[in-house]
């Protein structure tokens, strides 16, 4: 046991000098390795953290909101509107809800004004998303004056501000009582923006749907399945062409480490063909070499994947956010929570360090199971 | 201690350009004795050379060390033996680029987990006794000839081999260095290490050192002194 233990370490030891004996090349590989590893984490936890954002988002949402359209717009909830759509079986809830954008002048970034179906703020007080915080520099009781679209001014007093677990739904959001947002926005009495509905049973959810477009046509019902499934499908498209654009940098590095990895230099085979010359079995010639791309990919890999990690929960994935975020019009910037799947990394693992550490031993194996009396020659 | 019988060796065997380097070879290689290969190039020296230091197998006939056939063992118990029983110094010293005298010397000691603190005492021994001692931290390609050629002897030497096997040991050497090296040679055929090389060189064929000479032509023996 002692006796295998110093061995390893012989071998470790040994692993560890012909790294640093090849320092150029061994660095070179490193680094465009990491970086491969470091794009690829990158849209990996980005994607992955976006859809978690959007299944939060969607999950507090009500299963079909209910819009009126006006020569194809969405246009106001008359009053008496809900009245006509009555009871529809398998509806728990039906609230008119109101919202609207406003665009700040002095940041220069939309905000969704709203007024919240629970814990409504007080007259002339409001409860602001993180992004507003930040850039108007803005603090729980501090005062802020907005100037409406009609071009009154109106004073808020600042009661809250929401924590920043999920950013997304949160960030640009004021919430405000339905007194002020009426006259913020000079919205007629009775009308809403669009009905919020309930459905207990997702079954109905469908059934829900087409009766509501036949007691009134001039409805459009928005299920949150739909959503749900629109959003997936953007994801995946976007994440699409960013592997797609990936994929012609996996294919370079793949040749790269291929002709790195699998062409042994004289040198190197020289260098085993001594090893084995002087008594190093062919097992410890493969472990030496093994270690060797396994400590080069390993380290790729962790450096990398650290590096995508930063610059994705950091740095707001600052690199392809133009590609990959579809609400960059909307939301000014916002964080995303981090997030690590198990799996995925374990994917990642897979497909970067496995072929390496293959494209690695196949030559090595071949030099190694080759008869050592070449040495013998110069 | 070492017999070969009717060893023949063939490269590339069943192809059109294979080539039999050995033709019959019986020898006995007699423990605790200097033994030299002579014979034009392209004899068979270095090819019968590999076939004792179990680097190679032979196509053909059989090799006994001790006593005991070894010309069937698997890889890994000629391995085994290389290690445990021989020492070789090939002609262009194959060092290892990069290390330091002392970490080539010690390499062959790495499988067979002797404490790295016993092998470098044993390292620094060796160098001391072939007066190295001050260049034991030298990276060997910084090394001149000579000195090469003594960290490839301290190499062979740190698992105490039983056998020594060198090849053309004086040939990158100048008249002087190759006395050195016979004397060398003497203290070590002194300690009573059997010894088998292969030259051209009469300064180590006609040495006193050597107490036998073996003939080579077309992979055959030729008799000799
Ligand atoms: N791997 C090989 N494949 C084919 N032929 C080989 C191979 N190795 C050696 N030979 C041939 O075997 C013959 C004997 O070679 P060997 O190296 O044993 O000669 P040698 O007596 O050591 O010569 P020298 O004095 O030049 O070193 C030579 O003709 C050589 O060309
Ligand atoms: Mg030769």
């Amino acid at each position: 046991m002692k006796l295998w233990l110093e061995k390893q370490r012989y071998l470790i030891d040994y692993t560890l000098a012909s790294l640093a004996r090849r320092k150029a090349r061994n660095l070179g590989l490193l680094l465009v390795y990491t970086l491969l590893v470091f794009m690829l984490a990158s849209v990996t936890l980005y994607t992955h953290a976006l859809r978690q954002e959007a299944a939060r988002v969607l999950a507090s949402s009500p299963e079909v909101i209910v819009q009126r359209m006006v020569a194809g717009r969405h246009d106001l909830i008359p009053p008496g509107y809900m009245e006509k759509i009555g009871r529809i079986r398998g509806v728990q809830k039906m609230e008119g809800r109101l919202w609207g954008y406003y665009y700040d002048t002095v940041t220069r970034a939309n905000y969704t004004f709203m007024v919240p179906a629970v814990s409504v703020p007080a007259n002339n007080e409001i409860i602001v998303g993180p992004a507003l915080e930040r850039s108007r520099g803005l603090a729980r009781n501090n005062g802020v004056t907005f100037r409406s679209y009609s071009g009154k001014l109106h004073s808020f007093v600042i009661a809250e501000v929401l924590p920043q677990a999920s950013e997304l739904v949160s960030a640009d959001l004021v919430l405000m009582s339905e007194e002020n947002f009426r006259a913020f926005f000079d919205y007629p009495v009775g009308h809403y923006t669009d009905i919020a509905l309930s459905v207990a049973n997702p079954q109905e959810v469908r059934n829900v749907a087409l009766k509501l477009a036949a007691a009134l046509p001039d409805a459009r019902p928005i299920l949150r399945d739909e959503v749900l499934r629109t959003y997936a499908s953007i994801f995946d498209w976007r994440e699409g062409i960013v592997l797609a654009l990936l994929s012609a940098a996996i294919l370079a590095f793949g040749i790269l480490a291929w002709e790195k990895a699998s062409g042994l230099s004289a040198e190197e085979k020289r260098e085993i063909g001594i090893l084995k010359a002087i008594g190093w079995e062919t097992g410890d010639v493969i472990k030496m070499k093994f270690w060797e791309g396994l400590l080069v990919s390993l380290t790729a890999f962790l450096v990398g994947f650290v590096a995508a990690y930063v610059h994705v929960f950091h740095f707001a994935a600052a690199l392809f956010e133009p590609v990959l975020k579809g609400w960059a019009v909307l939301y000014p910037r916002f964080q995303l929570s981090p997030h690590i799947d198990g799996v995925q990394v374990a994917t990642l693992f897979f497909f970067t360090v496995v072929p390496y550490a293959a494209a690695v031993l196949v030559p090595i194996w071949k030099a190694a199971i080759t008869d050592p009396d070449t040495v013998m020659r110069g | 201690m070492i017999k070969l019988q009717g060893i023949r060796k063939a490269f590339n065997q069943g192809r059109d350009n294979e080539y039999w380097a050995l033709n019959g070879i019986d020898l006995h290689v007699e423990a605790n004795k200097v033994t030299a290969l002579r014979g034009p190039s392209g004899s068979g020296k270095t090819t019968l050379l590999t076939i004792v230091g179990c680097l190679a197998r032979p196509t053909v006939g059989r090799v006994s060390l001790m006593g005991e056939d070894i010309s069937g063992l698997p890889e890994r118990f000629l391995t085994e033996i290389r290690r445990r029983r021989f020492g070789f110094i090939f002609q262009q010293f194959n060092l290892i680029k990069g290390l330091s005298a002392l970490d080539n010397i010690i390499l062959p000691g790495y499988p067979t987990g002797r404490p790295r603190h016993e092998l470098l005492a044993r390292a620094d021994e060796l160098l001391a006794g072939l007066k190295l001692g001050h260049r034991r931290e030298a990276k060997v390609e910084w090394l001149s000839g000579g000195e090469q050629q003594r960290v490839a002897i301290c190499r062979a030497l740190i698992n105490d081999p039983e056998l020594l096997i060198a090849d053309e040991p004086t040939a990158n050497l100048d008249s002087h260095l190759a006395r050195e090296f016979m004397a060398i040679l003497r203290d070590l055929a002194a300690q009573g290490r059997t010894i088998l090389l292969t030259s051209h060189d009469p300064l180590v064929v006609d040495s006193a050192v050597v107490h036998r000479v073996v003939d080579m032509r077309d992979g055959k023996l030729q008799g000799g002194r």
